[in-house]
């Protein structure tokens, strides 16, 4: 990307203040990621002096960004409070994780029952005055874009908490948002802003080689790792998702091995072996429908992967009649328009072609802008006129359609108070309908003005 | 490049360059105030006439201090605090409160750190006590009761203050300047803000008890004045523990400053902006380069820093995305090119994915729907594409509306950057349809 120098590794760059035992110890921890943890020492500066009231990491997430920072913050011994966002629902128990990793449990327990900012900050100083800093402490914040949900003044509260207790501290906030996302309407102080950059391919094939089985050489580990990074690297560089995908078909990938039918430097015959397997495992095992477990099951028993039903083939709802009607009158409604109604559904309707329809905006499908807004007038209109039975309008029908609703398989647009003409779409896709038409003999692509 | 110190008298470098960074991080990063102000002298006279009038001769003032993020507000009111307090008998009479608008988020809190900070009867210890009634009455019962002449004067400094603006009838604020208008305790109430519209925000009666003094700090800086402030933040003291280094160490930072690269670079940021913070930013990175191996502050440190600071982080983020995530930047490009800018669903992203396919034989990126959607979604946790609306829930998730949170000159250079990007969609991205 860019030719320009990068500063010397972790151990060569002289990080006064820190033992070097440490730093080799951290450098060793941290493979491919020297260069910033390196420019981070290097802000962060001796633990004595000064360091920046706010830094802002960002990149995409299995980065290295709470590792890195995690690593440095602990292997080098200095006082921080590593706080996770997703777990502090509110701003209390923000305060109180800061006050009792930087201070103790006495700190945290001074802390009010509904603590506002000014108590969190009067409470750091009042501590802050009688334990003072030798070393600058650490705020660590990860996924701090959840800080902009939570109270409106915290985030610019914290990045400049330095000024308002007068402390050495530096916050560090890690998020995969940029900053711009984040910036308040007013504006605040301006953090320092730091990039991880994501890992390059080779980098990846680094990593992941270093967790390799004891029991196979390095070299069949580092080729396995290439064939998978082939297959999934389009798709999927996060760190954390190839690693699990590696240790899970790592067995299948050895058994010609362990089987006596291929040899370790057989590599063509092994990739032949693994390819339409790991193909097969971005269907299921990546999106999730199949759980690890039970794909690590199906390999055991040998069975042909696949036959195993993922989560999202059990679209199957077993509805009673009238509500299956309902719900394919609710899905002609929403998808064709309603000057066509009247071609379909009125019996003498002469003909009339589609060309002669269409309008210059009706050109693109509606199934590609998704379902319009019907009234339950049309929607019951077109009911009768689909269902081969008189059935009268009763309240068991009217109960099925407010039930379809709770189901999610229509959704109510209009406002829930509003009793006369509510306004539905029909929520389920073109698959789901045609399953459920089937059952009642109904044939729907014939009544879709899309497919005409 | 580097000169030994060889001689007895003169430390270790090691150790100098550890005080250097003491020195210059305090500077740069700590806010210390500064020993005199540069380009707002009149102001600090101003503010300090009017604070001195308060202290001495018991008259009531109120004040705006308004100009924009990092103009130096708190500085000057530091600086005159600092000049103020000088005298012995301001330092003994004055009392000061501090309130922020960010921790004082409502009145009840900011009467309860007010009656902390003057240590009124009611205050045990840290604890305060009684209900926000009690409290207000209490405290314009102890203000009332003074008189200009005997009562020791109370310095209220409100920062952020239009946030005081916002809270509940205007309550603390009506107070305070009611009681800056009317002969009782005197106080002096100094408002910081950013905001110029502050006095809009104001209620009628609270606006007509404000006396509308109003101090701008608006930057009206020469980009010479900005070069000075550079050396200036950079060099060392004379108190520094080793002449010898720091007389180097200046000189080299005047080499650094008379550098033509150097004030293109300084041009450039000062264009973007006047502020000293973001100058700080830039200088702190700079610093951070300064070691024992590179102990002098050389043109390609700064380089290095301004290339970090105006690197574009929405681009950075995209040479992280995968080739499927690209190919979908692409297609959503394409389709805001071709509909100026209209929302978006899933579907239509697809479909114009689909026709990119279609239109190559080989079928390598030919991936399942659901992955699509997968990479789909990674995109709108980013927030590279938002929803137009917020009720995620009502609608199906691949036929709710987005907008594209990236330009397309980004998404051009990002094509260019990005690491082994296949020729066939580096020519897809750049056509100007799709």
């Amino acid at each position: 990307m860019s030719s320009s120098p990068l500063p010397p590794p972790l151990q060569q760059q002289r990080h006064p203040g820190y033992e070097e035992e440490r730093l080799r110890r951290v450098a060793e921890q941290l493979p491919c990621r020297e260069v910033q943890a390196g420019m981070l020492l290097s802000l962060m500066g001796e633990p004595q002096q000064y360091s920046l009231p706010c830094i802002f990491i960002y990149g995409h997430r299995a980065s290295g960004k709470s590792y890195v920072v995690n690593i440095l913050l602990k292997e080098l011994e200095l006082p921080h409070a590593t706080i996770s966002c997703v777990e502090c629902i509110t701003a209390a128990q923000l305060f109180e994780q800061v006050l009792l990793a930087l201070f103790g449990g006495d700190a945290a327990a001074t802390l009010p029952r509904y603590p506002s900012l000014s108590d969190f900050v009067r409470i750091y100083r009042h501590h802050r005055s009688r334990a003072s800093a030798e070393q600058t402490r650490y705020i660590v914040l990860e996924k701090a874009e959840l800080l902009r949900d939570m109270d409106a003044n915290l985030l610019s509260v914290l990045v400049r908490l330095q000024e308002l207790v007068e402390d050495n501290l530096t916050v560090l906030l890690l998020s995969e948002l940029v900053w711009d996302t984040f910036r308040p309407n007013t504006g605040c102080l301006e953090p320092l802003l730091l990039h991880f950059p994501d890992y390059t391919k080779a980098e990846l094939h680094q990593i992941l080689s270093r967790d390799r089985h004891p029991s196979y050489s390095a070299d069949l580990y580092a080729s396995y790792i290439h064939i998978l990074l082939g297959i999934f690297y389009a798709v999927c560089r996060d760190l954390r998702e190839l690693r699990h995908l590696a240790a899970l078909n790592f067995t299948k990938f050895c058994e010609p091995v362990t089987e006596g039918k291929a040899k370790e430097s057989d590599t063509h015959k092994l990739w032949r072996n693994i390819e339409p397997h790991l193909k097969k495992a971005m269907q299921t095992v990546y999106l999730r429908e199949v759980s690890s477990l039970e794909w690590e099951k199906m390999q055991q028993v040998e069975t042909e992967t696949g036959p195993l039903r993922g989560l999202s083939a059990h679209t199957h709802v077993e509805l009673p009649f009238y509500s299956k009607f309902l719900l394919i009158a609710a899905y002609l409604a929403s998808y064709n328009p309603a000057r066509t109604d009247k071609r379909f559904f009125v019996k003498h309707h002469g003909k009339i072609k589609k060309s002669k329809f269409l309008k210059k905006n009706e050109k693109t499908s509606n199934h590609l802008l998704g379902p319009k807004p019907f009234t339950l007038d049309r929607l019951l209109a077109i009911f009768y006129s689909v269902v081969d039975s008189r059935v009268a309008p009763t309240a068991s029908i009217f109960s099925q359609i407010s039930s379809l609703v709770t189901l999610q398989l229509l959704t109510q647009v209009s406002h829930a108070d509003q009793l006369d003409a509510p306004k539905y779409k029909c929520a389920v896709s073109v698959d789901f309908i045609c399953a459920v038409s089937r059952t009642v003999n109904f044939d729907i692509i014939k009544y879709l003005y899309d497919f005409l | 490049m580097i000169k030994r110190k060889a001689k007895g008298a003169s430390k270790p470098i090691g150790e100098c360059i550890s005080q250097l960074q003491k020195c210059l991080r305090e500077r740069l990063c700590h806010n210390r105030i500064p020993s005199r102000l540069e380009a707002s002298e009149a102001q600090h006279k101003h503010l300090l006439g009017l604070l001195q009038r308060t202290a001495n001769n018991g008259e009531s003032n109120s004040v705006l201090i308004i100009g924009p993020r990092g103009s130096g507000k708190t500085a000057l009111l530091k600086c005159v605090l600092r000049d103020l307090l000088q005298e012995k008998e301001v330092q003994k009479n004055l009392l000061q409160v501090h309130l922020n608008g960010l921790l004082q988020t409502d009145d009840r809190i900011a009467l309860k750190e007010i009656t902390r900070q003057l240590n009124l009867e009611n205050v045990v210890g840290d604890k305060v006590f009684g209900s926000f009634a009690e409290n207000l009455v209490f405290l314009l019962e102890a203000l009332k009761k003074g008189d200009r002449s005997t009562t020791r004067p109370v310095l209220f400094v409100l920062d952020e203050f239009d946030l005081f603006a916002h809270h509940k009838n205007q309550t603390l604020l009506y107070n305070l300047l009611d009681v800056s208008q009317s002969a009782q305790a005197p106080v002096a109430v100094v408002g910081l803000t950013c905001r110029l519209d502050v006095l809009e925000l104001l209620e009628k009666r609270v606006k007509s008890r404000f006396s509308h003094r109003q101090i701008h700090l608006l930057s009206s800086l020469t980009f010479a004045q900005y070069l000075e402030r550079v050396a200036s933040q950079l060099s060392l003291p004379d108190d520094f523990p080793d002449r010898e280094f720091a007389l180097d160490w200046n000189s080299s930072v005047r080499r650094f400053c008379e550098d033509k690269s150097v004030e293109g670079i300084l041009q450039r940021h000062f264009n973007s902006s006047k502020d000293f913070r973001s100058l700080h930013m830039l200088l702190m990175l700079c610093l951070s380069r300064i070691s024992t191996v590179n102990p002098t502050i050389k043109p390609a440190d700064i380089l290095e820093a301004s290339r970090l600071c105006f690197s574009d982080a929405k681009s950075n983020m995209l040479h992280g995305l995968s080739i499927l995530e690209l190919c979908l930047v692409i297609a959503m490009k394409h389709l805001n090119d071709v509909y100026e800018g209209e929302p978006f669903n899933f579907q239509m992203v697809h479909n114009e994915f689909k026709k990119f396919l279609q239109r190559k034989s080989s079928s390598v990126y030919n991936f399942e729907q659901p992955v699509v959607m997968k990479a789909f979604e990674h995109l709108q946790q980013l927030e590279l594409i938002r929803p137009v609306d917020g009720s995620s829930a009502k609608t199906q998730h691949e036929y709710q509306l987005m907008n594209l949170a990236l330009d397309s000159s980004q998404i051009v250079e990002a094509l260019h950057k990005y690491p082994q990007c296949p020729t066939d969609i580096k020519q897809w991205g750049m056509s100007a349809f799709g």
